[in-house]
């Protein structure tokens, strides 16, 4: 009897599950896949499609990541692995190279970079003041000839774990970085991003970039975005190169301010898969 | 279109199998859970009026208490959505007719099915910015099983949503206590409570319970969540307290709550060493050993432990069984005892002992239950280098020049060494200004020969007082000494009386 139980219950997850990928469906429409990692094989993520940022910014001339953020990125199996059919990025409070707190920073740079697709990743996000976990792309730099914000981002993820209902969705570029970069937040009702998974994504074509999470599609942005919003300034970048990928959990920094002495360490942001579509 | 169309119909196939689990889950409990009645579920609490609570609307806390029953009232003024509001008028602390303001609203009939609900919301505001002393829903004055509160909310002038979570619905199938509030004066002065708190008034509106979906628990804790580690005898009872939970917002603020013993499971690592009931009372129990009770709410784990070492049975000492009449007894609950000024004097600077404080056979160290239910009072003298029972100076002197025998049951709390000793020592005339004493030793082999030690440990003393030594007036007695200088520091005392064996 109680492994009949348990067997409908399988199920009913998977079922369920099969529920949750079919609204993403919805606001997607490119559907071929071209690269994907499910995180199948537990140990260190697969090194044919990650590598590391190592440090905490002053190697690569920015200091805190250019946002004074608090974290030391390491390669260590406490601060990422794949377990059980996850990755795990985890902040820890720990004394540690001069910083007092260590995470990781994984990014496709050189590994998988592409114009245009659909990148998407299924995810769920830790809880607390000073958390900025985010799922984004940079553009290619030409080896180091160009810089930011020349080379473009985008930001299909990024959170604060003090607003556990809240994500937004970011480009930045020449005369739009930084704070004045064109975001827009996306809120989720009677819900919220830590307790369960969520799927992230952008369907990046020419001259657009839709931006959705599960089944809602909550920001398209333009060429005509980018010259609004910069009174003509502004420059769309975003049919210029190819990008790549990159997954991180920053603690503290301008934008969440420090961790709270209730903010409970260490948390993980877990990554279900990360796949594109073209 | 077509999308949509295949997600209905996953969602069916969701849905069926939800119900085909339920139906294959609740096979066993057909019978039981259809005899469960079904309370109604509506979630409104006060929106421009009170909706399904009783006529009395508002059921004070006791004015007997300091309550002030008459600052409660609805003002068709001010709202924070809708036409009318619910206008508190917080009495000051020295309000003739209370010093506070509180109570509850309970449904109006025979209780409402929260399950799919996960919390308490309403608006606030205040005219200044006081404290909501608590504010929460279960609290029903009929004995409801699953009150939960906030304290110390500090309001605004403006209005604002507060959220009291529920920390598991599944318990609330049939509840009554829909609201509760309490409220003091404000402390203009920030001086502390001391009587010169001033009145406010706030507003409430939009009560009611909602599916916020937004609520996780971040820090769950019974005992404050601290491991607590405690020993005691069978009998020994206490309560679990120090309940509360911590609950992340969808705001991403942390609020606290208290939470009823009730929502939480308690787990007994073994049930032979103490028991704990569903509301968190522990009573240790006759078997040794040792057990861990924890608590969880709704499968999380909370913070903080009850490590309870059963020590078995109380030793209780053994009864007397000699005539009421032939006995004058310093310490015992089998006869009357003559007034004593002392179970220890504490005298500064070269007495060590502790225990036995105060001079009330009733209110000593350690308490056991003897076979009979009825208590059995044991002086438990610590530290040990000297001790006195005295009977001077407030109390009369006891003339025991009739009796025969001095009797004592002593139980050693501690291993024995050969060199150990306890020198019982007697002294008359105390403050009479003509003194006389004299002495008997109880030596280790005395302490441990098994013809003197039942199996509970306590050995039976019973010395003819002629075979004390010096010069004492047995018609005037002042002290009796218990003199060890450390050679034993840790006794049970009990049953010190003369009786004549004659």
């Amino acid at each position: 009897m109680m492994r009949h139980i348990k067997y409908i219950l399988g199920t009913m997850a998977i079922l369920l599950f099969a529920c949750d990928l079919d609204e993403t469906q919805e606001v997607a429409t490119l559907t071929n896949l071209v690269w994907e990692d499910n995180f199948d094989t537990d140990g260190a993520p697969d090194p044919t499609k990650w590598a590391f940022e190592i440090g905490d910014g002053t190697a690569q001339g920015i200091p805190g990541w250019g946002n004074n953020e608090l974290q030391y990125y390491t390669d260590r199996p406490e601060n990422v692995r794949v377990q059980s059919g996850v990755l795990e990025i985890t902040a820890r409070q720990e004394a540690f190279n001069g910083s007092n707190y260590t995470s990781a920073r994984l990014i496709t740079r050189g590994l998988f970079q592409r114009k245009y697709g659909r990148f998407e990743a299924r995810i769920k996000l830790p809880t607390g003041q000073g958390y900025w976990p985010a799922f984004w792309m940079l553009g290619d730099d030409n080896n180091g000839t160009e810089v930011w914000p020349n080379i473009g981002e985008i930001d299909i993820m990024e959170y604060l774990g003090d607003e556990p209902t809240k994500v937004f969705g970011t480009i930045h570029g020449p005369a739009y970085s930084g704070g004045e970069s064109i975001s827009k937040e996306y809120n989720l009702l009677n819900d919220r991003f830590d307790t369960g998974f969520h799927i992230f994504g952008i369907e990046w074509g020419p001259s657009y970039i839709n931006f959705y999470v599960d089944d809602v599609l909550y920001q398209t942005l333009t060429p005509q975005d980018v010259e609004e919003e910069t009174n003509g300034e502004g420059r769309w970048i975003f049919d210029d190169r190819a990008f790549y990928m990159i997954l991180n959990v920053a603690v503290g920094g301008n934008l969440p301010g420090p961790p709270s002495p209730d903010t409970i360490f260490p948390q993980s942001m877990v990554v279900d898969y990360v796949r594109v579509y073209n | 279109m077509m999308k949509k169309i295949k997600y209905n119909n996953l969602k069916r196939i969701c849905f069926a199998a939800l119900v085909f689990m339920l139906a294959l889950g609740c096979e066993r409990d057909l019978t039981e859970e259809v005899q469960l009645a079904t309370f109604p579920s509506i979630g409104e609490v006060f929106t421009d009026a009170p909706v399904n609570l009783t006529d009395q609307f508002f059921v004070s806390f006791d004015p007997a208490q300091g309550a002030n029953t008459e600052g409660f009232g609805v003002d068709t003024n001010v709202a924070f959505q809708g036409t009318t509001s619910i206008r508190i008028d917080v009495p000051a602390s020295n309000d003739p007719n209370g010093g506070f303001i509180g109570g509850i609203f309970r449904d109006r009939g025979e209780g409402r099915n929260l399950t799919q609900y996960d919390a308490l919301t309403f608006w606030a505001r205040g005219s200044t910015t006081g404290t909501l002393g608590e504010v929460g829903f279960g609290t029903d004055f009929l004995g409801g099983q699953f009150p939960v509160s906030r304290s110390n909310i500090q309001l605004t002038t403006n209005w604002k949503k507060y959220v009291i979570p529920i920390p598991d619905a599944s318990k609330l199938v049939q509840e009554k206590g829909m609201f509760l509030f309490a409220a003091g004066g404000l402390d203009v002065l920030g001086d502390g409570p001391n009587g010169n708190e001033i009145g406010w008034t706030f507003w409430l509106d939009e009560i009611r319970f909602e599916t916020l979906g937004t609520n996780l628990a971040v820090n769950t804790e019974i005992l404050n969540g601290q491991d607590i580690v405690i020993q005691g005898f069978a009998g020994t009872n206490l309560e679990i307290t120090g309940l509360s939970q911590t609950i992340n917002l969808g705001t991403g603020e942390n609020v606290d709550i208290n939470v009823a013993p009730a929502y939480f499971n308690f787990l007994n690592s073994n049930p032979s060493v103490a028991t704990v009931t569903e509301s968190g009372l522990v009573s240790v129990a006759g078997n040794s050993g040792t057990t861990i009770i924890t608590g969880q709410i709704n499968g999380i784990e909370a913070n903080g432990s009850l490590e309870v070492t059963s020590n078995g049975q109380f030793p209780v000492a053994p009864i007397p069984t000699r005539d009421s009449g032939d006995v004058i007894s310093l310490f015992s609950d089998a006869y009357s005892n003559v007034p004593v000024r002392h179970y220890n004097g504490f005298f500064a600077p070269f007495q060590t002992t502790m225990g036995g404080a105060g001079s009330d056979p009733n209110n000593v160290d350690i308490q056991g239950t003897l076979p009979d239910g009825s208590l059995d009072n044991i002086i438990n003298y610590t530290q040990l280098n000297f001790v006195s029972i005295g009977t001077y100076d407030t109390v009369p002197l006891v003339d025991v020049s009739t009796m025969t025998h001095l009797h004592i049951n002593i139980n050693v709390r501690e291993a024995i060494d050969p060199s150990d000793f306890i020198r019982l020592e007697i002294e008359s005339g105390t403050f009479t200004g003509s003194t006389g004493n004299g002495s008997f030793i109880l030596s280790s082999a005395f302490l441990t020969n098994p013809a003197n030690v039942n199996d509970d440990g306590w050995v039976t003393v019973e010395v003819p007082l002629s075979s004390f030594s010096g010069n004492i007036d047995f018609s005037e007695l002042g002290q009796l000494f218990f003199i060890s200088d450390a050679t034993i520091s840790d006794i049970w005392v009990d049953n010190v009386y003369f009786y004549n064996d004659n």
